[in-house]
């Protein structure tokens, strides 16, 4: 049976681990290949590499950390953040990373995901969508979560699958660092409308919190950051609570 | 350190490999050179994508023959993923193209769940052999449906129970990616360059 995945998140600016509030207010929380190596041996079952600035900026993201962390890390791991063009994501896939995220790009241009599917495989194309409350309606943001596209977050994971991704990383901008727990009704609509796995991010509050998105959320994985960041819970403990409430996970 | 030939077909992770390789205690060499793959001794054939495309860049690279002939002979190979699949004879991803033919059997589509499959998924082992039983991590939306059941080392569930790696001589082939399954997976690559 297939386990559901923690993945813990490492947003990343200027080569150290940050972590925001609401998409803002940013904290130093660590170097990303100890905290990479952490996560591991506490049996993290995915990891994600986001550089949160590199889409404001315009900046390529963080081949050179790629590289150290494929070295050292033998679970999957995924890089997002300033992914613009195919070659973009074959020099990221060639320096070790086995998927990206694509966020901004792909609202943008939807053909990139095509494209990227055609030429490494569905397996390694994440779409991002950044969620966000609008009017009564969950709109998708790009830009870090500047902009408002006005197109439907559901219409748009469709959309998604139908173009050739392979999962969706679903973050609420409005959960997001808050530890307030997950947006259930959005992830489990989002969940219920694809073929792909969903993974569930923003407002990991704590194990309860998880439980809830995996179960009521349908989310096939939960992504947090601050709660493991901080030491707050373990990965390990999270996992064994799961476990406790009859959750298929790996320990 | 026993060196480990990485069949480079322009696709699949091969930095991955090469990492894990390292770490299993193996010198492994990337090489997309007919010649050197046609006299290696320990063969990896790691491959992510299109069953049909793989194919079709074996063929361009003039590789399908060396590596064929490296099964023939029984010598030591490890098929990854796609690497694995493309070892049967066809596959429902790719209608017409014809895989390396090694085994016996056809590459089929999930029917239920989500598709492709991703994370972590527990292995059986079906008989004695190098793999053991744990959790290999798994990213796929086909899976390999061998002819005989003596080539099948172990079984894995995804709403169906299907063989997530065969064994037979030197041949070994993963459905999962031994290189991303952690501790398991590098104890795995170990035990399969000691054998």
């Amino acid at each position: 049976m297939l386990t559901k995945r923690i993945i813990p998140c490492l947003d990343v600016k200027d080569g150290k681990v940050v972590k925001g509030k609401n998409f803002n207010k940013l904290e130093y929380a660590g170097n990303p290949v100890e905290l990479a190596a952490k996560y591991e041996g506490q049996g993290a079952d995915e990891l994600v590499f986001l550089d949160i600035t590199a889409s404001i900026e315009n900046r390529k993201t963080m081949t050179e950390l790629v590289k150290e962390v494929a070295k050292e890390i033998f679970i999957p791991f995924t890089v997002g953040g300033g992914i613009s063009m195919v070659s973009d994501i074959a020099k990221l896939l060639n320096s070790g990373a086995d998927k990206v995220s694509l966020n901004s790009a792909a609202v943008n241009n939807p053909k990139l995901i095509t494209q990227a599917a055609q030429r490494f495989g569905s397996q390694c194309i994440m779409i991002g969508i950044d969620a966000k409350k609008s009017e009564g309606k969950w709109k998708v943001f790009t830009q870090g979560g500047m902009i408002n596209t006005g197109i439907d977050a559901v219409e748009w994971a469709k959309k998604a699958e139908l173009l050739g991704a392979g999962e969706i990383l679903l973050t609420s901008i409005d959960r997001d660092g808050t530890k307030n727990g997950y947006e259930i009704e959005l992830t489990k609509s989002i969940s219920e409308s694809v073929g792909i796995p969903v993974i569930a991010s923003g407002g990991a509050k704590d194990p309860e919190s998880i439980l809830k998105v995996l179960n009521e959320g349908k989310a096939d994985a939960a992504l947090a950051a601050s709660i493991f960041h901080y030491n707050k819970y373990s990965i390990a403990e999270v996992k064994k609570y799961l476990k406790e409430n009859a959750m298929a996970v790996r320990l | 350190m026993k060196e480990v030939t990485i069949v480079d077909c322009g696709t699949g992770n091969i930095s991955s490999v090469m990492n894990a390789m390292k770490k299993a205690g193996a010198n492994p060499i990337v090489s997309s050179d007919p010649k050197k793959i046609g006299r290696a001794k320990a063969i990896i054939l790691p491959g992510v994508g299109l069953f049909g495309y793989f194919m079709q860049e074996l063929r361009a690279r003039k590789l399908e023959e060396p590596v064929k002939k490296a099964l023939e002979e029984d010598r030591k190979f490890l098929g990854i993923c796609l690497g694995m699949q493309v070892l049967f004879e066809e596959s429902e991803e790719s209608p017409g193209t014809t895989g390396l033919s090694a085994i016996g059997g056809k590459v089929v589509k999930f029917q239920t769940g989500k598709v492709p499959q991703v994370g972590w998924n527990k292995v059986e082992p079906s008989k004695k052999g190098i793999v053991k039983e744990g959790f290999a991590y798994f990213t796929n939306s086909y899976y390999p449906m061998p002819a005989g059941k003596e080539v099948v080392a172990a079984n894995s569930n995804y709403v169906i129970d299907y063989a997530c790696a065969v064994q037979r001589g030197n041949l070994l082939a993963t459905q999962f990616h031994p290189e991303k399954s952690g501790i398991y997976g590098l104890e795995l690559l170990k035990r399969w360059l000691e054998c």
